[in-house]
C-alpha cells in the first residue's frame, strides 16, 4: 500500500485503540462500582493504548525506510549479471544511478540495455514487496499493541502515570531542541570553517592586510589568487558599529532619563509605543532608507562643502545603523533606571541637589552595570547587522578610519561571497563560513561579557 | 554663596532637560523621516498609467482558425502608427512603439480570444504604459536635464503630450502591483509571489516554533529540576535570542540544504529557519507568561489532588495562553521582517511566478525589497517603497493585535 494509505490505516488505528482502551476501561471496573473505581480517568487508558499503538509502529516506520532503498539496491545488484556486478566502484555507481533514475521515470544518461532495463523492474518489484511487508508488519505491531494493552488494563493500572511520563519526555525534548540548534550553528559553521582554514591558514586569515577574495580556477590564471585577511573587515565592522553607537548611545540614553524621571503621563503614553513602533520596523526598510535618503544626501550635503563622500559611505550605514539601535538602547536603559529604587533620588532631592545632578550623580552610578550591559547588546546587535549594510555600505575592503569612505563589514562579506555577486566557488563560500564563525564568536563573547557585567556589578537593594 | 551657584545649577537642570526632550523629538523626527519619505516615494506605485488603443484587427494579420500564431504586436504597432502618423524613421517607430508596455500584445491577444466575432473590426483597448511614461506621467523625471541624460527624450515628450490632450492616456488604481509576481518590466511587476511566499514561511515558522516553544517553556518553568543541565539550557537559550539572524542562515545552508537536501528557496526552508530563529523569543516570553500565573492557582490545584501535569495543562497553561500568543505574534511580525538569513538559503533568485505550495521557490516580501531596491530604475524604487508600505501595514497589524489581546486579557484577569 502507498505511503499515504499507511499514514491513514495508522491513524484509524490509533484513533480506534483510544476508544477501545477506554471502553475496556469502563468494562472492567463496571463490577466494582463504576469510574470511580479505577485508578486514573478512563481517558488515561485510551490515551496510553493509543500512544503504544502509534509509537513503536513509527519507529519501525522510520528505520524501515531509513534502510529500504540501500538494502533492495544491493539485492539488485546482487542479481545482475557478472560483467556489470564486478565493475569498478565508481562505474557501478554509475548504473546504480541509472537504475534509480529509470525507477523515477527520469532521463537516462547511458543508452538503456536490457540487463539495466531488467534491473529497474526487479527493483520496482522489490520495491511494491517492501511496501506491502512494511504495511503488513506495521497494522500487525498496532493492533498486538492495542490487544497487549487492553490486556493490562485493570482498575489498578496506573494509566495516568504512564502517559504523564510520555508527555514529559516529550517536554524536555523540546527544551533539549534549543540546544541542539547551538550545537548544530557551532558544529556547522566550525566544519565548514575548519575546511577553509586547511586551505588559508589561520594566522594569514586573522592577521592578513588585504582582502580580495578570489581563487585561481586553474594554474595558468594570471592575477585572481586572492588573499583572505579579515584585518580590514573587521575595522570597517568596527567603524559602522562605532559611528552608530556615537549616535545611539547619548540619544537613546538621554531619550530613557528623560521618559524615566521628566516625563508627564501624556508624554509617556505618546513617545513610549512611537518608540516602540521604531523598534519594529525591519532592518531592510532602513537599509533602504539609507541607500536611497541618507547617502545621496550626506554625498549632496559633502559636495557643497568640499568633502570627498563617497556614495556608500560608512557615514550613512553608521548612522542608520545608530537610529534602528536607538528604540533598543531606551527600552534596557530604561528598564534599569527604573529598577534603582526611588529611596537614592528622595535621599538626594532631600539633600538640596537639582532633577539632573541626582540623575548624574546618583541614579547614572547606581544604573551604570545595566547600561554597560546594555551598551555592549546593542554593540552585538551593531556588528550583527546586515541588510543596512549591505544595502548602503560598499564591498571593497579598505582599511581607513574616514567615515565618508567606503568601507565594508563581515556580514557584508558572507552575503556576498554566498549569494553569487562572485563566482560560487568553494574556498569562497568556505570563508564565508569561516566570517560567520568570527561573528558568531564575537558576539556570543560580547552577549555573555554583558550578562556578567549586569550581573556582577549589580548592586543589591533591599 | 549658596544663592549664587543656585542660579548656576537651575540653569544646567534645564538644559539637562532640554536635552532630554530633544533626543527623544530627534528621534521622533527620524523615525517620521523615515515614513515620510517611503509614503512619499511610494504612495504613486497604487496608480497604473494606461493608453487608449484604436486597434484595427486586421483580418490579414489574425488567421481565425490559429489566434495564437497572430502577430498582435504588429497589430499593436499599427494602432500607434495612425495616431502619430508623421513617424517614419525606423529609431523613431521603435521609440513609438516603445510608449507602451510590451504586455500590450498578450492582452490584446486575450481580448481577442474572447471575442472571436470583434475579428475585422476597431476595437478599443486600455493597455499599460511603459515604466518610462508611467514615471514621467507621475512626474518623476526632471525635466530639466538635457535630454541625453532622461530616459524620455523630447519627442516622446511630444507624444505623450499629444495623448494626453486627446485624453487617450490617463491612471487608473494599479491592481497588477497586487496581482502579479515579479517581473523584469516594471510596471508589470507586482508583489502577490512575494505575499504568497511569505504567507507559507510564516504557516511554518507558526506551526513548528509555537507548539516547540510552548512546550519548552513549560518544561523549563514547571518541570525542570534546578539544576546545572537547566541553567546550561537557559544560558543557550538566552544566547540564541542575541546571535545575529545570518548566522542561522548559515546553519540553513548548511545544515537543511547540503546535508538534508532541502529544496532551495522553498517555504519549508525559509519557514524551518525562521521557527529556529523565533524559538528562543517565544520560549522566553512563554516563560514571563507562565511567571505571572498567581502561584496559588498552582497550590489549589494540586490541594484538590490534580498531578502535576493536570495543574500545568488545566489550570496554568489556559491562564498563560493569552501572554504566549501575543508573545508569539510579536515573534512572528519579527519573522515576516526578516531578510538576511533567508537570503542564505537563496531567495535572491527571480522569481515570476507564484509559489502554489510549500516546495515551490519562492521569495518573501522583504527580500523582494531588496531585490527592487537595488534595481537602478526609478519604476523599481516607487515599487520598492510601495511595497514597504504594504510590509509595513501588515507588521502594525499584527503589532496592534498583539497589544489589543494582552489588553483585553489584562482585563479580564
Amino acid at each position: 500500500m502507498t505511503l499515504i494509505h499507511l499514514f491513514l490505516t495508522l491513524g484509524g488505528l490509533t484513533v480506534a485503540g483510544f476508544f477501545i482502551g477506554r471502553s475496556k476501561a469502563f468494562s472492567v471496573c463496571a463490577a466494582q462500582g463504576g469510574p470511580s473505581a479505577l485508578h486514573s480517568r478512563p481517558f488515561y487508558y485510551g490515551t496510553l493504548t493509543s500512544i503504544w499503538c502509534a509509537v513503536p509502529a513509527l519507529i519501525v516506520f522510520l528505520f524501515w525506510h531509513f534502510f529500504q532503498s540501500t538494502i533492495i539496491m544491493e539485492m539488485v545488484i546482487v542479481d545482475l549479471p557478472d560483467p556489470i556486478r564486478f565493475l569498478p566502484d565508481a562505474r557501478l555507481n554509475l548504473i546504480v544511478n541509472d537504475i534509480k533514475n529509470i525507477v523515477a521515470g527520469n532521463i537516462v544518461s547511458v543508452q538503456v540495455n536490457p540487463a539495466i532495463q531488467g534491473a529497474a523492474t526487479h527493483y520496482r518489484s522489490l520495491e511494491m514487496t517492501a511496501q506491502a511487508a512494511l504495511g503488513v508488519i506495521i497494522t500487525t505491531i498496532s493492533m498486538a499493541a492495542i490487544v497487549g494493552v487492553c490486556l493490562k488494563i485493570t482498575p489498578n493500572f496506573r494509566a495516568r502515570n504512564h502517559v504523564e511520563k510520555v508527555v514529559e519526555v516529550l517536554l524536555i525534548a523540546c527544551a533539549v531542541l534549543a540546544v541542539f540548534t547551538t550545537i548544530g550553528i557551532v558544529l556547522s559553521v566550525l566544519y565548514e570553517s575548519i575546511r577553509f582554514f586547511k586551505i588559508v591558514p589561520i594566522h594569514k586569515f586573522l592577521f592578513g592586510l588585504e582582502w580580495s577574495p578570489q581563487m585561481a580556477v586553474h594554474a595558468e590564471q594570471i592575477g585572481s589568487s586572492g588573499t583572505f585577511g579579515v584585518v580590514p573587515i573587521i575595522f570597517g565592522t568596527m567603524l559602522i558599529a562605532g559611528i552608530a553607537m556615537c549616535v545611539a548611545v547619548p540619544l537613546g540614553l538621554m531619550a530613557a532619563i528623560y521618559l524615566s524621571e521628566y516625563a508627564n503621563g501624556k508624554f509617556r503614553r505618546i513617545a513610549k509605543p512611537l518608540l516602540g513602533i521604531m523598534g519594529s520596523i525591519p532592518t531592510v526598510v532602513y537599509g533602504f532608507f539609507a541607500a536611497l535618503i541618507v547617502a545621496p544626501a550626506i554625498k549632496d550635503a559633502g559636495d557643497i562643502l568640499g568633502i570627498s563622500v563617497s556614495s556608500a559611505s560608512a557615514l550613512a550605514a553608521g548612522v542608520v545603523t545608530g537610529i534602528m539601535l536607538i528604540p533598543f538602547v531606551v527600552s534596557l536603559s530604561d528598564d534599569v533606571i527604573n529598577a534603582v529604587p526611588q529611596s537614592l533620588r528622595d535621599g538626594a532631592l532631600s539633600l538640596g541637589s537639582t532633577r539632573s545632578e541626582t540623575i548624574i550623580n546618583v541614579v547614572l552610578p547606581a544604573a551604570l552595570p545595566g547600561i554597560v550591559g546594555g551598551v555592549l547588546l546593542a554593540v552585538s546587535r551593531a556588528i550583527g547587522e546586515t541588510m543596512i549594510v549591505v544595502m548602503a555600505a560598499g564591498l571593497s575592503a579598505h582599511l581607513t578610519a574616514n567615515p565618508f569612505e567606503a568601507v565594508t563589514t563581515v556580514t557584508v562579506q558572507i552575503v556576498s561571497l554566498l549569494v553569487g555577486e562572485q563566482e560560487f566557488d568553494s574556498a569562497k563560500t568556505l570563508a564565508a563560513f569561516a566570517l560567520g564563525f568570527v561573528l558568531f564568536v564575537v558576539t556570543l563573547i560580547l552577549n555573555v561579557v554583558a550578562l556578567t557585567v549586569v550581573r556582577k556589578y549589580r548592586a543589591h537593594y533591599e | 554663596m549658596v544663592k549664587k551657584g543656585l542660579n548656576k545649577r537651575q540653569r544646567k537642570e534645564r538644559r539637562f532637560r532640554f536635552f532630554g526632550c530633544a533626543a527623544i523629538i530627534i528621534s521622533l523626527s527620524f523615525l517620521s523621516l523615515l515614513l515620510i519619505s517611503i509614503v512619499f516615494n511610494g504612495y504613486t506605485a497604487f496608480q497604473q498609467t494606461v493608453v487608449r488603443l484604436d486597434v484595427f484587427l486586421d483580418t490579414d494579420v489574425i488567421d481565425k482558425d490559429d489566434l495564437a500564431s497572430a502577430n498582435y504586436s504588429k497589430l499593436i504597432h499599427n494602432s500607434l502608427l495612425s495616431v502619430f502618423s508623421d513617424v517614419t524613421k525606423q529609431t523613431d517607430k521603435r521609440k513609438l512603439y516603445g510608449l507602451v508596455s510590451i504586455s500590450a500584445a498578450y492582452i490584446l491577444q486575450d481580448f481577442v480570444a474572447k471575442n472571436r466575432d470583434e475579428i475585422g473590426t476597431t476595437i478599443q483597448i486600455w493597455v499599460p504604459a511603459d515604466a518610462d511614461v508611467d514615471m514621467l506621467m507621475k512626474g518623476h523625471i526632471d525635466l530639466d536635464k538635457p535630454e541625453s541624460q532622461r530616459r524620455i527624450d523630447d519627442r516622446q515628450l511630444a507624444w505623450v503630450d499629444q495623448l494626453v490632450r486627446q485624453g487617450q492616456i490617463k491612471k487608473v488604481f494599479n491592481k497588477t502591483f497586487f496581482t502579479a509576481g515579479d517581473s523584469r518590466e516594471p510596471e508589470l511587476a507586482g508583489i502577490r509571489g512575494a505575499v504568497c511566499g511569505s504567507f507559507y514561511s510564516l504557516i511554518v515558522t507558526l506551526a513548528l516554533s509555537f507548539p516547540i516553544g510552548v512546550a519548552a517553556a513549560v518544561y523549563l518553568e514547571e518541570f525542570a529540576v534546578k539544576n546545572r543541565w537547566t541553567q546550561i539550557i537557559e544560558v543557550n537559550i538566552n544566547n540564541l535570542a542575541a546571535v545575529p539572524s545570518i548566522v542561522f542562515g548559515l546553519l540553513g545552508l548548511a545544515v537543511f540544504l547540503n546535508l538534508f537536501g532541502l529544496p532551495r528557496s522553498a517555504p519549508v526552508v525559509s519557514g524551518l529557519v525562521l521557527a529556529l530563529m523565533t524559538l528562543p523569543n517565544i520560549i522566553i516570553s512563554g516563560r514571563c507568561s507562565l511567571r505571572a500565573v498567581p502561584p496559588s492557582i498552582r497550590e489549589a490545584s494540586l490541594g484538590i489532588g490534580a498531578s502535576k501535569v493536570q495543574m500545568v495543562v488545566h489550570h496554568v497553561l489556559p491562564q498563560a495562553l493569552p501572554g504566549m500568543l501575543s508573545g508569539t505574534i510579536i515573534a512572528m511580525a519579527r519573522a515576516l521582517g526578516e531578510t538576511a538569513p533567508l537570503l542564505m538559503i537563496g531567495m535572491v533568485a527571480f522569481i515570476a511566478n507564484i509559489p502554489a505550495g510549500f516546495t515551490d521557490p519562492s521569495t518573501v516580501l522583504p527580500v523582494q525589497i531588496f531585490l527592487w531596491a537595488g534595481s537602478p530604475e526609478r519604476a523599481f524604487l516607487e515599487k520598492s517603497s510601495a511595497a514597504i508600505m504594504v510590509l509595513l501595514f501588515f507588521l502594525m497589524v499584527m503589532n496592534g493585535t498583539a497589544v489589543i489581546l494582552s489588553k483585553i486579557f489584562q482585563k479580564r484577569q
